[in-house]
């Protein structure tokens, strides 16, 4: 038998830049408090939002991931010459094929990287960053771009008191390459099938065509809830261990942004340290589903909370049920 | 080995302190979690996994609803045991 070469792997991987995106109009609770017949208090009551933001209707998912994309690679001093893959994770992008990212990675210069899009919903940033480690270690990547994009907005149904009032539009990037220190923990990632019934898309395409309504997004938030606010915090827990380190070491606690009241009762499980930067963007974008925690992240820079070396604990959790958490080093 | 509702209650009551901050005389059987507790549906969720948690039961998110009063809890709670 003819031996044959495999590709030379890369001991390490990391974050080199991270940017992001947000619809540009914002959006205030008093805005679509009618008709789901609720309140500003209520709603920041239940959820810590006090706005989201919304892309505007010419604007698509290709749109938002270009603009994160760039400021990204600006973030990481890479090239989109030198990017070898594009992930773009996207649960609002409406054709089927081609990919989003193709387009993504030609706007942007990156032709011809291989460029696909994953469907994770709130858990596909961190299934992207599972993915970009284990591409750039295993050699058949050098250099990863990870996008995670959504507007939600084209999702949403004014009347749908279970999750259309969360959502916000915007997208979130990041660049994955090799290393000289180990810059991403063990991912620890799963699904749940039988539980695809919390959160989910009203109609199929073949059945929403049929009978001409527009599918829009549902959720029994009560059963999410309790499944984020405590499950989630054993995988949460897992991914610190497989990193090697304890709570006390994290400096960012970066999770999707679903709920404010979820945030804050998986930082007190978690028993996570005093003074912690914690990811709380929701309150001023709103869901954003894949993007939310790049978005989460790159605002705790611009605040000044975060800081390069810093470790932080990232967990995306929702529909499927998908979920996906790591430790990573912030670039 | 299995509480009694004597003892259930004291543990639920724990639960609902700690989520709430309402006072632990406040909570009796005949009170209502909404009505007379002002719990929302979502601090509702985290008692039901507390108490989950604290009395090694599973308590389905379909019964939540079912449990409108602390003692509906206390009951459900007693007979799970078992």
């Amino acid at each position: 038998m003819t031996t044959i070469k495999q590709a030379p792997v890369t001991a390490h991987s990391r974050v080199l830049g991270i940017g992001g995106v947000r619809g540009e109009n914002v959006v205030s609770n008093d805005d679509i408090v009618g008709p789901i017949d609720s309140s500003d208090e209520w709603i920041q009551q239940r959820t810590g939002i006090v706005t989201r933001r919304r892309a505007g209707a010419d604007v698509d998912v290709i749109d938002l991931s270009e603009a994160a994309a760039r400021l990204a690679l600006e973030h990481a001093g890479i090239s989109a010459e030198q990017l070898d893959t594009v992930i773009v994770s996207t649960v609002t992008y409406f054709r089927q094929t081609p990919a989003a990212a193709t387009q993504v990675a030609d706007r942007i210069g990156a032709t011809p990287a291989a460029a696909y899009d994953i469907s994770a919903a709130c858990a596909g940033y961190t299934y992207g960053i599972a993915q970009a480690d284990a591409l750039v270690r295993s050699g058949a990547a050098q250099y990863v771009l990870v996008i995670g994009a959504e507007k939600m907005s084209d999702f949403i149904d004014p009347t749908d008191r279970s999750i259309s009032f969360l959502l916000g539009d915007g997208a979130g990037a990041a660049v994955v390459g090799p290393s000289d220190f180990p810059g991403i923990g063990p991912s620890v990632w799963g699904a749940d099938g039988s539980r695809a019934d919390l959160i989910y898309q009203t109609e199929d395409w073949r059945s929403a065509l049929k009978s001409g309504t527009w599918p829009t997004l549902r959720q029994e938030g009560q059963s999410v809830f309790k499944w984020a606010s405590f499950q989630m915090v054993d995988v949460a827990r897992k991914a610190i261990e497989a990193a090697g380190v304890t709570a006390e070491d994290i400096r960012a606690f970066i999770p999707h942004q679903a709920n404010m009241r979820i945030i804050d009762q998986m930082i007190k499980q978690l028993k996570l340290p005093d003074g912690i930067a914690v990811g709380r963007d929701i309150a001023e974008t709103g869901n954003t589903s894949a993007a939310s925690i790049p978005l989460a992240t790159e605002r705790l820079y611009r605040d000044g909370q975060v800081h390069s070396g810093d470790l932080a604990l990232q967990i995306g959790f929702g529909a499927g049920l998908a979920y996906g958490a790591q430790v990573i080093v912030l670039p | 080995m299995a509480l009694n509702e004597t003892e259930v209650l004291a543990g639920l009551t724990e639960i609902i302190v700690e989520e709430t901050g309402i006072d632990a005389g406040d909570v009796a059987l005949e009170k209502s979690f909404t009505d007379d507790l002002d719990i929302d549906s979502l601090s509702m969720m985290t008692i039901v996994a507390q108490a989950e948690d604290k009395f090694e039961v599973t308590i389905p998110d379909d019964e939540v609803k079912n449990l409108a009063t602390v003692g509906d809890a206390v009951g459900f709670i007693t007979k799970a045991q078992g």
